[in-house]
């Protein structure tokens, strides 16, 4: 039997809107996989710790701050300084089309998620890009 | 006049099964909380409604139909736009254009640093600098944020909530900078820190010394600064963190009687500071509900304060309000519906009763608003004052069967929340035991569920969609730059101001935090030499103590 996705919703930085983080840490819960969240204020370096030690394959980063070019890439980087570059990095929250664009061909996130997205279409994604 | 009720019972049950040979739409018929509605109300559903205790006259107890007897006749609601990003000089000029294009109150945006009591240049602040508001970092700061806007001319409303003393104390220095004495500002510092630990999650201190701090400015105002408005109640991020109507409206002023009770318990006269405490709703997109929690909310309000908590001026028992258009109703797909979603929204906030409004911007989902899409919100107020003809009537839905109906509903469902708030020990426990936080996410995820499932329907995003949609609307971008000014600027601050007064001002706020003393005098005198927020707060922490939430989901 396969074992259950392991993924780490976090919120980092400053910002505390954390609805959309529990929604979706309870969608990812609800569809059978296994979600550890960090709760609010964490800094990368936090965020990056509880990602290696839970063994995670997710990092889930939700952000309405404005701050996702300072935060994302910081996350991604300190997981490969620390050999964990298999951890799949994704995020979600208000975040501008071009930053979106600059992210993903930087390498510094798989997938964004944005507003408006159904909450199945997150699961899918996670289970079609997550092998275990 | 007796036999009417048994006649529209009659034509009623026949109506009805006429009625019923009728096939519905496939919809669920619920307002956007998820409560039933009926498809029709008749004087039957509001058999009980007693016309003197229940509604009352506007500006007569117990204030169902408005806060004031003339309401908008008299004086229209202010037209708030809630507003700052980057620094104090960017925010100055865009406050002065929106004061230009008929802006009757200014509204500060602070950014996360700020908010949560970090300077510029702390390493939690990276990134964070002026995104979502303005930096400010010491009393220099706000005076260039308000430099050329005199206070005693202009009203403003501050949204700052676990540092809102500090912030409080430069606004008064700077008014004491530009000549103009505490009694004449007038204003509103948002100050509601329950809230705080029940949705919007920008906290600092425990909830102790955070309400010890709360009935300071209760006290220091009363005494000194009369007109400003020490505290604004906020539903606006209980809703937005996705709660239901019912649950914004009951826990928002189970949040109020707390702060009555904390004032009450420090030894303060209920009528002392009553009248200065003001709220703050959402308004989201039902149109109905939304009008009915306003109405609500005055009634439960006005009887809990004439009757439980003995207040005698009448000041007391008015709840007056300032109301924000739904940001969690907007849509970053096809965002120019979002001016039509803010328009429906504002016009229940006016047939609500709202004392100040703020119409949120069609591009707030994506990003902080440019000038285009905030001139449109404002004149979308503008558009509803003075061409609708809606100012006219006061309280005109007043009478409806639904609108009464629905306001009772919701005053019967706040009830019976206020007694499980009690039965589990009050506010504070009921935030230490999760409640709050636990219904809340409950509904956002009930409704997010409904959005998927399609049993809910929104506008361009899960129906009517435009596939392959570009965005087409102008995003306002903040230069990362100005992070590093704003570093810059504070660092020459603590090199040139006097270090020795800082420490002085800073050692005596750290005794009076100790002790039992009102501390807003030494937070001013701290500000007036030109300590920063970051270090005001730090002596703050250190004594206080920093408060951890146990993440749940």
């Amino acid at each position: 039997m396969a074992r259950k996705i392991r993924v780490l919703v976090a919120k980092p930085g400053l910002d505390g809107h954390d609805r959309g983080a529990r929604v979706i840490a309870r969608a990812l819960r609800d569809a059978g996989m296994e979600v550890i969240y960090t709760g609010l204020h964490q800094t990368p370096e936090q965020i990056v710790e509880a990602a290696i030690q839970e063994d995670v394959d997710v990092v889930g980063l939700s952000i309405l701050s404005g701050a996702h070019m300072t935060l994302i890439p910081r996350v991604t980087q300190l997981l490969r300084e620390n050999g964990a570059d298999d951890i799949i990095v994704i995020g979600g929250g208000t975040i501008p089309e071009d930053d979106i664009r600059a992210l993903k061909e930087g390498g510094w996130v798989k997938e964004l998620f944005t507003p408006g997205t159904p909450l199945e279409a997150i699961v899918e994604w996670i289970q079609s890009n997550v092998k275990v | 006049m007796n036999d009417q009720p048994k006649g529209i019972k009659e034509g009623l049950e026949k109506w009805r099964e006429n009625r019923c040979q009728m096939k519905d739409r496939d919809f669920r018929f619920e307002t956007v909380s998820g409560m039933e509605v009926k498809d029709l109300y008749t004087p039957l559903d509001i058999e009980d409604l007693d016309y003197e205790r229940d509604l009352g006259f506007p500006g007569e107890y117990p204030f169902t139909r408005g806060v004031y007897r003339n309401m908008y006749r008299g004086r229209l609601w202010t037209m708030r736009q809630f507003a700052g990003f980057a620094t104090a000089k960017e925010s100055n000029k865009r406050y002065k254009y929106l004061l230009e294009k008929g802006q009757t109150g200014l509204s500060v945006a602070f950014d996360m640093p700020t908010i949560m009591g970090y300077d510029s240049d702390h390493p939690r602040s990276l990134g964070e600098v002026g995104r979502v508001g303005v930096a400010i970092d010491s009393l220099q700061d706000m005076e260039t944020l308000f430099d050329g806007i005199p206070l005693d001319k202009v009203s403003t409303s501050m949204t700052i909530n676990a540092p809102a003393a500090v912030i409080w104390c430069m606004y008064i220095a700077t008014g004491e900078k530009q000549g103009v004495r505490p009694e004449k500002l007038t204003g509103t510092i948002q100050n509601d820190i329950l809230k705080e630990y029940i949705a919007q999650k920008s906290w600092i201190f425990p909830p102790e010394p955070s309400m010890r701090l709360i009935t300071d400015i209760f006290a220091y105002a009363s005494r000194h600064v009369p007109k400003w408005n020490t505290i604004s109640i906020s539903g606006y991020h209980i809703r937005e963190a996705g709660s239901t109507a019912v649950q914004e409206l009951a826990f928002t002023l189970a949040d109020g009687f707390a702060y009555v009770e904390a004032g009450i318990k420090a030894g303060l006269n209920v009528d002392d500071f009553a009248p200065r405490l003001s709220f703050f709703f959402n308004a989201h997109i039902d149109f109905f509900e939304e009008i009915a929690k306003y109405r609500a909310a005055r009634r439960i309000w006005a009887r809990r304060m004439k009757e439980k908590y003995g207040a005698k001026d009448p000041r007391s028992w008015l709840l007056r309000f300032h109301t924000q258009t739904a940001g969690c109703s907007l849509t970053a797909q096809q965002p120019e519906n979002n001016i039509v979603r803010t328009a429906y929204e504002a016009l229940a906030a006016v047939l609500g009763g709202t004392q100040s409004l703020h119409t949120n911007s069609m591009d707030e989902v994506l990003a902080l608003p440019t000038e285009k899409a905030v001139q449109i919100a404002l004149r979308t107020q503008q558009i509803l004052a003075y061409e609708t003809g809606v100012a006219n009537v006061i309280d005109p839905l007043a009478g409806s069967y639904y609108v009464e109906a629905l306001t009772n509903k919701m005053e019967e469902e706040a009830e019976k929340y206020f007694e499980e708030i009690e039965k589990r020990g009050g506010v504070l426990a009921c935030i230490e035991q999760n409640f709050f936080q636990q219904e809340i996410a409950d509904a956002a995820y009930r409704y997010q569920r409904a959005l998927d499932s399609k049993q809910r329907i929104l506008v361009g995003v899960n129906e009517f969609v435009n596939p392959d949609e570009k965005l087409e609307i102008e995003i306002l971008k903040i230069d990362p730059k100005i992070e590093q000014e704003q570093v810059a600027r504070l660092q020459k601050l603590r090199r040139e101001r006097d270090n020795i007064r800082v420490r002085e001002t800073l050692e005596a706020l750290r005794r009076a935090c100790e002790g039992t003393e009102n501390v807003i005098p030494y937070i001013l005198d701290c500000v007036r030499a030109y300590a920063t927020e970051g270090e005001i707060i730090q002596v703050m922490r250190e004594v206080f103590g920093e408060y951890k939430e146990k993440p749940t989901f």
